[in-house]
């Protein structure tokens, strides 16, 4: 089990392969698919307009180094105002496959959690940025959510909650390295062996 | 008629939060089938501690609390409008006390409603029947595995699949392939072979609410079932797609008459978090939930 803090070191990044476990521990920022179209259309493609800048410095600041979560958390707002993590698995990364690797690049970020893995663009990402893809265990939400020990603050709240970008403190928070900076993949892997299964069982 | 909205909410909180006993006592053996510290294993066990920790303390099983879908077969004489009403204003509260994610979103605007109801949300079908009770059927079919379901039109040629059971068998074995890992297997396939486009996935769905031990009266499609949850646990794209011995916990065939134009079949991938749940109003207004 790797223990990694964020910000995280380069070569803390280039120590993890296909298959470690890791606990993640620091700040991170959850996005998915209105977040990384927003982040691309607005912060990386065209220039920062004045009222995004507040959010743009803010962003640069917490992913020079960190983590990105694609996740659409169940939260509940409390008495005081502040809110808390009911429920925070992981979404399915793919559809973020167009925008993931210029927003590693341009945020300078060493990890992408979600589930599912990525495409061949992001592992290319993964290599030059050098970044990983941390899978956390798709519908496990409830005890993700118990490694959620902050929630800091939330952007863009008029995407509706699970679009939000939320920014949380985690402890702890377990997930398992399918994507490594070398140019491994286990989604590779396995989708390689289970076609030539598939294609004993279909005869083909 | 009774107001039956409580009791909606509680059958929403169960289905969010309790899942039913088969799929996690099959989710269990196939963690002892996985090999001792494999990623297989290692995702099986954390799915169990947090069915566990969900049920415990009534926090949704799942983040992605998906499309409701509701199940409804009334008695004589009962109004579906206000059943349909009740269950909308069920849904909101549920949505309220985070049971529910909010998760209907405008198609045009991009604008969440925030409490579960939109148009045509959530989805409820009204049968009536012989019965004087009412009986409610609830699947919360997250949008994961809603994005890997399938569906296709025999012949196909690809696959060299035709208009009969072998090519049924063929087309499922390949969306099982192709969904790798992203509808979070271990998945419960629920299969339906005819009818027309729309009503096909209608019946696939409805398939994912039988018990993974109902065994399918017809035998043939009772040996599909079961070939399928062999050859497709062949494929060894195991939990998550981490690679594994246990790619599906179930599958589960019905059919519907067809034109003889068309020959569908659509196949309802479900997530290991297959939530359903149930619930009963005996004649006299007393509820039961199962």
């Amino acid at each position: 089990m790797h223990k990694l803090t964020i910000p995280i070191p380069d070569e803390e990044i280039r120590a993890l392969h296909v298959g470690d476990t890791v606990s993640l521990n620091g700040i991170i920022v959850t996005g998915r698919d209105a977040a990384h179209k927003f982040m691309i259309e607005h912060f990386i493609r065209n220039p920062v307009a004045p009222e995004d800048e507040a959010l743009y410095e803010e962003l640069k600041r917490l992913l020079n180094g960190g983590v990105i979560y694609h996740c659409g958390p169940v939260v509940r707002k409390n008495a005081d105002g502040s809110w808390t993590f009911v429920a925070a698995g992981p979404t399915t990364s793919i559809r973020e496959e167009i925008y993931q690797p210029e927003v590693i690049a341009h945020f300078n970020l060493k990890g992408v959690i979600g589930k599912g893995g990525m495409g061949p663009n992001t592992l290319k990402a993964c290599q030059e940025q050098p970044a990983v893809y941390l899978h956390a265990i798709g519908g496990a939400a409830t005890l993700i959510a118990q490694s959620v020990r902050e929630v800091v603050a939330v952007h863009k709240l008029e995407f509706g909650i699970p679009e939000a970008m939320w920014v949380i403190r985690v402890e702890d928070f377990p997930v398992v390295v399918t994507m490594d900076s070398h140019g491994q993949s286990l989604h590779e892997a396995v989708e390689h062996e289970s076609k030539a299964r598939l294609e004993a069982l279909l005869g083909v | 008629m009774q107001d039956l909205t409580d009791a909606f909410v509680e059958l929403v909180r169960r289905a969010a939060t309790q899942l039913p006993p088969d799929m996690e006592e099959a989710i269990r053996k196939a963690k002892e089938r996985e090999e001792p510290g494999s990623a297989a294993e290692g995702a099986l066990d954390t799915i169990l501690k947090n069915i566990e920790m969900a049920r415990e303390r009534s926090t949704p099983i799942c983040q992605d609390t998906g499309t409701p879908i509701f199940e409804i077969h009334y008695p004589l004489g009962w109004s579906t409008r206000a059943l349909a009403e009740q269950i909308r204003k069920a849904v909101a509260i549920a949505t309220e006390r985070s049971y529910l994610r909010p998760n209907a979103v405008d198609s045009l605007t991009g604008e969440n409603s925030g409490d579960n109801t939109g148009e045509d949300f959530p989805t409820m079908h009204f049968h009536e029947w012989e019965k004087d009770t009412l009986h409610v059927d609830l699947l919360l079919k997250g949008g994961g595995c809603e994005n890997v379901s399938a569906q296709y039109k025999l012949p196909d040629a690809r696959l060299k699949a035709g208009r009969d059971l072998e090519g049924v068998r063929r087309v499922v074995l390949d969306a099982v392939y192709r969904a790798q890992g992203k509808g979070c297997a271990p998945a419960v396939l629920g299969v339906a072979i005819g009818g027309d486009r729309g009503s096909s996935y209608i019946k696939a769905k409805q398939q994912l609410l039988r018990p993974l031990d109902d065994r399918n009266p017809t035998p043939q499609l009772a040996e599909l079932e079961e070939r399928l949850y062999e050859e497709a646990n062949e494929l060894g794209i195991g939990p998550m797609g981490f690679g594994g011995k246990t790619t599906v916990l179930g599958v589960k065939v019905g059919t519907q008459h067809r034109l003889p134009a068309s020959y569908f079949v659509s196949i309802a991938y479900m997530c290991w978090a297959n939530r359903r749940a149930s619930m009963d109003v005996t004649a006299e207004g007393e509820v039961q939930y199962a």
